[in-house]
């Protein structure tokens, strides 16, 4: 196995992304698939805000109108914005911690194409007689009640995807726990590997939730059982709780890995160490942990009673104190810093008066007496957009600048990089701003239009205004990075030259196997200890040695193939004769995958000492 | 001193009732023109609320803006490098609790105090209430209204008496639904499985502000027409409510048609709708057997299919054709094609039924 750089063909590529294990390019995998759901998504919201430009509009009708806004939703949360995170966690995460790998670099690539599969599954209901309609909550009354195979493909489809999330979850904990360098303990990791940590987390307990809420949703409208169907005994509430107990949290599992991205760039961009850095720990092991315990506020007109509502109520406002802590601390991080402002700074000043207000509107909607005229107003829409959007989109646009040079070794370019930034900046606050008022003026979420004559006319135009402003901004984006990829200059380790964390120690991309040397960690930030004693890189912890590492398989591609067939099976399956013998072909190619995997060793293989000295770190590629 | 603070902190909510006055929505439709205790209850904890957020937005953007504009990167120096500050950290930890708690006590008081529907309850020797009870059902995509101490069903309007505490029985006979009438208060789901319970009061004066008129709206989504399940909440004074009351339940034979072309309209009625539409409000049918609303006093209320205007000619536009008006509603191909003269003839005979001069 050579290490030298080749030139090779676009089938080899290909190829070598089908079967590749390797952490760093499963992240470009993850970019690419989430950059293309993100993008999808992105159209669904336009149609949305034109249909609402002005009232009794027709530009689609109101079926599809559900059908757009339920895959809007669930495009964002589950194939756009959490496989975005996934990228950089699997970009980075290793690197700040000094390892080659994370692992189980085979279940990670059997993550993503798990996920993959579960995201075209779903979109392929486009073309396959309609998209779910029953918004991405899917509440069960009106999900049970909807006709066609929609719903059906929502819920397979994020069964296959979530099983991939629940395995990458698994994976990068013990990633964290086990594969730390030399010298890196707990309180000596990067801020960004901490959110990865507690994120990861999160997973491994909020995932199985969904998991069992949509095999009984599978169960209920595909095999003739009635867990939610209260006129034979079921019981809808159920759903709700079950959606929620995994749906709160997962918009922690979203939001503490953008807490993590900007805790790098404060720090690095301000050339100072993370202020308060065991304090932000704690804060973001306790939101994680009480992201558990609040997840009925999202039911208090549910009707669930005064005591449980009150309960609730508090134990949400609890949330605003590690949250306020970090604000906080961000700030203080930057005073008495020396900050510049490149592009992925402006995203993360500018998220934190964003970010503040999406969550002061959090507060109020926590009181539960208030909350009965925010819910499911157009208030709520407005909070979970500063939210998401002011708090991940924006870490996610940040990270892509901040991150690019690691990953691809060429950098975005820093003024179209301001450009997105400012048209986007502008389009966010234009949108959403205006959307507390239309919900508190009386207009409910999700309604494909409104009459006329109730005072909701020009927010609404404002607010298409602004969505306009952010499509530019993703336009240009997509030219930056284009532009980026065909000038393809390349940079060295620490593009930024404040890099203060193990990955800029390495080149830019790190070849495949990382560090030739485990390095040795001394402190928070090392890589910044080491060059403020004047030291070029790390101190190696280990002797120049063979590299175990593991080899491409396409076997997770196959696993994850049978799944998305076995699907089309199921749902089939009432409807055409061919979809028992479907879905035990689908079945019996991932069983069959898995066994072939299991008795077939696979050693990996060595990179040999000599080879490592005789390729310096420059020049080496993967 | 202390006059001085008071002084500041009149002056802010004064500020911010000023902000929230140039921008509060319409009278009949907007929760920060509360019309009711339940509103006005709600609309305070926003205003206490929205006070401490915004002193809270404004810390925070005071130290954002001296960051920013002071530790810019003037030179090539390395910062001080601070691990933290133990006085700080304390200082922005305790300050947000107490912050909280101020919100958290009124927060839960008022959360207990809007559902407390113990009068409801409380039986007469009659076994009835002596509060105003309303079972509000919601369906796909209408809602009926029936008031069980009067023994009177009606549909898409809801009539209640201002100044008086209004209690609401809710559910929904097929997917979930929620009643909000965002001017008055709200919201609560109509769930499948269960009956939720609460009260809204109606305020007099902002009654007759909005016109006597409320917009209520279904606020979960429910299906294509979950925009247009629109209904409307016509609050009286308790004379008049009464009056009302007595009318509707005068009525105990369907109302006889004056007119030839009303009583034409009243076959066309009898041959195609009376199956789902009765026109009698004590209607002993059993909720399932109950499809569309009831049509008693059509004549008298503000809107067609709670969405379109009361109006002959809309009338005909619905008749002819619903699924372009509420797409995917239940009443779609139940009656057949009718012709022109029959369109003619059964609005005559709707428009006419009413129940009050």
């Amino acid at each position: 196995m050579s290490t030298l750089a080749q030139k090779k063909g676009f089938g080899a590529v290909l190829w070598d992304y089908l079967t590749t294990v390797d952490h760093k390019k499963i992240a470009i995998l993850y970019l690419i698939a989430g950059g293309f759901f993100f993008l999808l998504g992105g159209l669904e919201a336009m149609f949305i805000r034109i249909q609402l430009a002005v009232p009794n509009n027709d530009f689609v009708s109101a079926g599809l109108y559900n059908e757009i806004l339920t895959m809007h939703g669930t495009t964002m949360i589950f194939l756009a914005a959490m496989p975005l995170i996934f990228a950089f966690m699997n970009a980075v995460m290793p690197l700040q911690i000094g390892a080659r790998d994370v692992a189980f670099p085979f279940l990670n690539s059997l993550g993503f194409w798990l996920f993959f599969f579960g995201g075209v599954f779903l979109n392929l209901s486009w073309f396959l007689g309609g998209a779910p309609d029953a918004g991405w909550t899917s509440y069960a009354s009106l999900s049970l009640a909807s006709e066609g195979h929609g719903i059906d493909f929502y819920a397979l489809g994020l069964q296959i995807s979530g099983a991939g999330t629940l395995i990458g979850g698994i994976n990068f904990l013990v990633t964290i726990i086990n594969m730390r360098a030399p010298g890196m303990t707990y309180m000596r990791m990067p801020m960004f590997t901490w959110a990865t940590f507690v994120t990861s987390a999160l997973i491994l307990f909020a995932f199985p939730a969904l998991t069992v809420g949509l095999f009984l949703l599978v169960f209920d409208r595909m095999f003739g059982s009635n867990f939610f169907d209260a006129s034979m005994g079921g019981n809808t509430i159920i759903w709700e709780h079950f959606f929620w107990i995994f749906g709160h949290p997962e918009v922690y599992i979203l939001v503490l890995p953008a807490f993590g991205i900007f805790s790098e760039i404060f720090s690095i961009f301000s050339r100072k160490r993370l202020f308060g850095y065991s304090s932000m720990v704690f804060a973001t092991v306790l939101i994680g942990f009480l992201g558990f315990m609040v997840w009925a506020h999202h039911m208090f007109t549910t009707g669930m009673g005064p005591i449980a509502n009150a309960i609730f109520a508090v134990a949400t406002m609890a949330i605003a104190v590690p949250t306020g802590i970090k604000i906080f601390n961000w700030l203080f991080t930057m005073w008495g810093g020396s900050i510049t402002f490149t592009t992925p700074m402006l995203w993360a000043v500018a998220f934190i008066p964003s970010f503040v207000a999406g969550g002061v509107t959090g507060v109020m909607l926590a009181s539960a007496a208030q909350d009965y005229q925010y819910h499911d107003s157009y208030f709520v829409v407005a909070h979970f957009h500063y939210v998401i959007v002011g708090g991940v989109v924006f870490a996610l646009f940040a990270g892509a600048h901040l991150y690019w040079p690691k990953m691809f070794g060429t950098m975005l370019n820093e003024l179209l990089g301001k450009i997105t930034f400012v048209l986007f900046f502008i389009g966010f606050h234009l949108t959403f701003f205006i959307q507390h008022f239309l919900g508190l003026w009386g207009m409910p979420r999700r309604i494909f239009t409104f009459l006329p004559g109730q005072g909701l006319e020009t927010a609404n135009m404002v607010s298409t205004v602004g969505a306009f402003f952010m499509a530019a901004a993703v336009i240009i984006m997509l030219i930056n990075i284009v532009i980026t990829s065909v000038k393809n200059e390349k940079v060295g380790n620490d593009p930024w030259g404040d890099g203060r964390t193990l990955e800029w120690a390495i080149p830019s991309p790190p070849p495949f196997y990382n560090f030739k040397q485990l390095p040795l960690v001394r402190g928070l930030d090392a890589y910044w200890l080491e060059k403020m004693e004047g030291k070029k890189g790390m101190s190696p912890a280990e002797p120049l040695g063979d590299i175990h590492m593991p080899n491409n398989s396409f076997i997770p591609f196959v696993i994850s193939f049978g799944l998305f067939v076995a699907a089309f099976g199921a749902m089939y399956r009432a409807d055409h004769s061919w979809g028992i013998p479907v879905l035990i072909v689908g079945l019996l190619i991932t069983l069959g995958s898995m066994f072939i995997r299991s008795v077939k060793d696979d050693h990996g293989f060595h990179i040999h000492k000599e080879d490592l000295e005789d390729n310096n770190d420059k020049g080496v590629k993967a | 001193m202390k006059r001085l603070a008071k002084w500041r902190l009149f002056s802010l909510f004064a500020m911010m009732a000023l902000v929230l006055s140039a921008c509060t929505g319409e009278p009949y439709l907007s929760t920060l023109k509360p019309a009711g205790e339940v509103a006005q209850t709600q609309f305070d904890l926003m205003v206490l609320s929205t006070a401490i957020m915004v002193g809270v937005i404004a810390v925070v953007v005071v130290i954002f803006f001296i960051v920013v504009f002071k530790f810019r990167r003037k030179d090539d120096r390395i910062p001080k490098q601070v691990e933290g500050s133990h006085k700080l950290e304390i200082i922005w930890t305790v300050i947000p609790i107490l912050l909280l708690l101020i919100l958290a006590v009124p927060t839960v008081s008022a959360t207990f105090k809007l559902a407390d529907v113990s009068e409801m309850e409380k039986k007469n020797e009659e076994g009835k209430t002596d509060a105003l009870v309303v079972n509000v059902r919601a369906n796909l995509y209408w809602w009926e209204f029936e008031y069980p101490n009067q023994e009177i069903i009606t549909g898409q309007e809801l009539v209640v008496p201002t100044d008086e505490k209004v209690y609401f029985n809710l559910i929904a006979s097929d997917v979930k639904h929620s009643f909000w009438i965002p001017a008055v208060g709200g919201k609560l789901d109509t769930n499948t499985d269960n009956v939720n319970k609460f009260w809204l009061k109606f305020d007099g004066e902002k009654a007759a502000e909005a016109d006597n008129y409320f917009y209520g709206k279904c606020a979960e989504l429910c299906g294509p027409s979950h925009a247009l399940m629109d209904f409307k909440v016509n609050a009286v004074p308790r004379d008049q409510f009464d009056q009302w009351v007595t009318a509707m339940q005068d009525v105990k034979e369907p109302q006889q048609a004056e007119t030839d072309l009303a009583q034409a309209g009243q076959e066309v009625f009898n041959n195609s709708c009376i199956g789902c539409h009765a026109v009698t409000p004590a209607n002993t049918a059993p909720e399932a057997a109950r499809l569309a609303p009831n049509l008693t006093n059509f004549g008298d209320r503000d809107r067609i299919a709670g969405i379109l205007d009361h109006t002959e000619e809309d009338l005909k536009n619905w008749l002819r054709d619903p699924e372009t008006y509420k797409p995917g509603n239940k009443m779609t191909g139940t009656y057949g094609e009718l012709t022109e003269e029959q369109l003619d003839a059964l609005s005559e005979y709707l428009m006419g039924l009413k129940v009050l001069e």
